[in-house]
């Protein structure tokens, strides 16, 4: 997913949200594995169409969290307790109520920066002119891409199922 | 089946798909009004006057302003935590009523949000000239040194709120950055010109828009906003341990953090009323995505959240009266409300408690005019509450021989003023350049392309 070469492929060109929901849903009914939807928003339901499962970012989110309250434990730890102790009204050196703040702020930080970079790296971002389809695909219009190293790629199967399926218009795409 | 219960809609004017975008780009891509230049030169004049009085402030020193024995925090310290109060309303919108899937929230997140990553920034600068030598700023982080290593104490509420609000700045500005990127790449394939596509190409860090793209994204979203949500509680709750845990009357109570929580939300909705009434008589197309109806809904925060503040101001008096401590019982009872600085005290009241009441009629929430009115009051009020927070409880604590006052200056007026001009400038620059409500998001929230039952 992420490092993934650019590839050629037909692209289906679809209206409205209703259609293009029941042609993803088609598309992999046909047999399509690799098949992906472009869409100029997040789209009800598209998920149990295209067979995509629940993203496994929550599991970088939750590690990322632990290291990051960890980090914070270690960091006051180290530097409150053992190299630079300091009495305060006869308090513990280990005063881990005052810790708190600390290690709650610094388990936030971690996990949101550690989501987003697992998202940027899933989507393989930043990229610098990535292929488009139609520039409407991020204003009104959606498609569905089957690249050609698909199950079962045949570009007339493909034109003619996109066109059964109501598509607007069927392109093939160079790379993408 | 009986039918349900109908909402108003959340967009007007039966819009498609195509005209969202359109409408929401068009500020974007036309040549600024003349209204937007003359503001954005007038906020521009003041920022660079800021400038010039942070200058003047940094090169001489911070006994320019009125902070002396007994009253050392003055201007600086009120007027942050005004601006990180400001903050929190954005973070509630954006994050909170995400969570509540309050969809009335997706026209007004961008903007609020904006607001909140804007306000951060220009509270942020008022604690580092506070410490009086800025260019020694870096020392507020722990690094290791030559000097021992000698590190940053821990176990102060003061370098909490370091982490907090750098924390904060950070996580809120990345929250904001991944909901514009899809916007951006939206604006990217409309771009018209080869520079155009170019900054928004780069912006939007090459989104697609795919569905296993869109998938991870929505879990990230959410993520974010489940992360926001006790971010921004904790942010003024520890930006009011800073007074809560010194042992000063008036500063030394345990109400501190939900007051100034609610205190935050109270004063950061007023401005996103502000701003939103200004954004729809700039751009009277964005009426139809921020209707009257979102507007009367953010007055009701108002009001609630207006309520709670004044609940919290009169359980202080409760709890000063039942602790039977008299240097509380003075500071509240004497002090706050009959001293050199009532008047102050009163402003407050006047602005935060009385005025907000006005909201209990349907007629004055709907009404723009009353509410931007409204707004401004509570922002008033709401400087105020921190300067009576500050001021009152510094100027008179144990000792009448410690006994003094804050000798206001006209660099303290200057410093107030001009923040106002660097929060607007980057506010009406943001306006430009960035759609300024989430295209991506207002989408699902319509009924369009969906079939006859609404569903798919």
């Amino acid at each position: 997913m992420a490092k993934k070469r650019s590839i050629g492929g037909t692209a289906g060109i679809f209206l409205k949200e209703s259609t293009v929901l029941k042609a993803a849903a088609k598309v992999r009914e046909s047999g399509f594995i690799k098949f992906d939807a472009i869409t100029p928003y997040p789209v009800h339901g598209m998920e149990e169409a295209c067979g995509i499962k629940r993203s496994w970012i929550p599991y970088v989110t939750f590690t990322a969290g632990c290291a990051g309250l960890l980090a914070a434990l270690g960091l006051v730890y180290y530097t409150s307790v053992i190299d630079w102790p300091i009495n305060v009204g006869g308090k513990p050196m280990f005063s881990l109520p005052a810790f708190i703040p600390i290690m709650f702020e610094l388990t936030v930080l971690f996990a949101a920066l550690s989501s987003v970079g697992a998202l940027f790296y899933i989507c393989g971002m930043p990229k610098i002119d990535p292929p488009v389809i139609d520039k409407d695909l991020t204003c009104h219009k959606f498609a569905i891409f089957i690249p050609e190293n698909d199950v079962g790629y045949n570009a007339e199967r493909v034109e003619k199922l996109m066109k059964d399926l109501g598509a607007d218009e069927v392109k093939k795409v160079a790379e993408y | 089946m009986s039918q349900p219960m109908k909402r108003n809609e959340l967009v007007l004017g039966n819009k498609t798909l195509k005209d969202i975008t359109d409408d929401i780009c068009a500020p974007v891509e036309r040549f600024p009004s003349k209204g937007w230049m003359a503001l954005f030169v007038s906020a521009k004049t003041l920022f660079l006057f800021y400038i010039l009085t942070i200058a003047m402030v940094v090169s001489t020193g911070i006994g320019l302003l009125g902070v002396n024995h007994p009253v050392a925090w003055g201007t600086m310290i009120i007027t942050f935590v005004f601006w990180v109060g400001i903050g929190h309303a954005g973070t509630l919108i954006s994050a909170i009523l995400f969570l509540f899937r309050q969809k009335w929230r997706t026209s007004v997140a961008r903007s609020a949000e904006a607001m909140t990553v804007f306000a951060v920034a220009t509270a942020g600068i008022f604690p580092l000239i506070h410490t009086g030598r800025p260019w020694l700023d870096f020392w507020l982080f722990p690094y290791p040194n030559q000097r021992g290593p000698l590190w940053v104490n821990f176990r102060s509420p003061l370098l909490w709120d370091v982490f907090a609000i750098s924390t904060y700045a950070t996580v809120s500005t990345v929250f904001w950055f991944v909901g514009l990127i899809p916007d951006f790449a939206t604006l990217k394939d409309r771009a018209k010109n080869k520079i155009r596509r170019t900054v928004y190409g780069a912006l939007s860090l090459g989104w697609r828009g795919t569905a296993k793209n869109w998938s991870h994204y929505e879990m990230v979203y959410l993520i974010l906003a489940g992360l926001s949500t006790p971010l921004v509680l904790s942010v003024h709750t520890i930006v009011s341990f800073d007074f809560a845990v010194s042992n000063l009357p008036g500063w030394h109570t345990t109400i501190f953090p939900p007051y100034f929580v609610a205190g935050a939300i109270f004063s950061g909705f007023a401005m996103v009323i502000t701003l939103m009434s200004l954004i729809r008589i700039g751009w009277p197309t964005f009426k139809d995505y921020i209707t009257i109806d979102h507007m009367e809904v953010m007055n009701k925060i108002i009001m609630m959240t207006g309520l709670m503040v004044g609940y919290a101001y009169g359980s202080e008096f409760l709890i000063a009266w039942y602790s039977g401590n008299i240097y509380e019982q003075y500071v509240f009872f004497v002090s706050r409300a009959f001293g050199p600085y009532a008047w102050s005290y009163w402003i407050m009241i006047c602005c935060n408690v009385v005025i907000p009441q006005l909201f209990w009629f349907k007629k004055f929430r709907r009404s723009i005019p009353v509410m931007f009115v409204v707004s401004i009051f509570v922002n008033i009020g709401m400087w105020f509450e921190r300067f009576v927070i500050t001021v009152t409880s510094l100027h008179r604590d144990f000792l009448p021989s410690n006994w003094g006052q804050y000798a206001w200056s006209m660099y303290d007026t200057a410093i107030l003023v001009g923040s106002f001009g660097m929060f607007f400038t980057i506010f009406l620059l943001y306006l430009r350049v960035f759609p300024a409500i989430s295209i991506a998001e207002m989408k699902p929230v319509m009924n369009v392309g969906k079939d006859e039952e609404g569903g798919h």
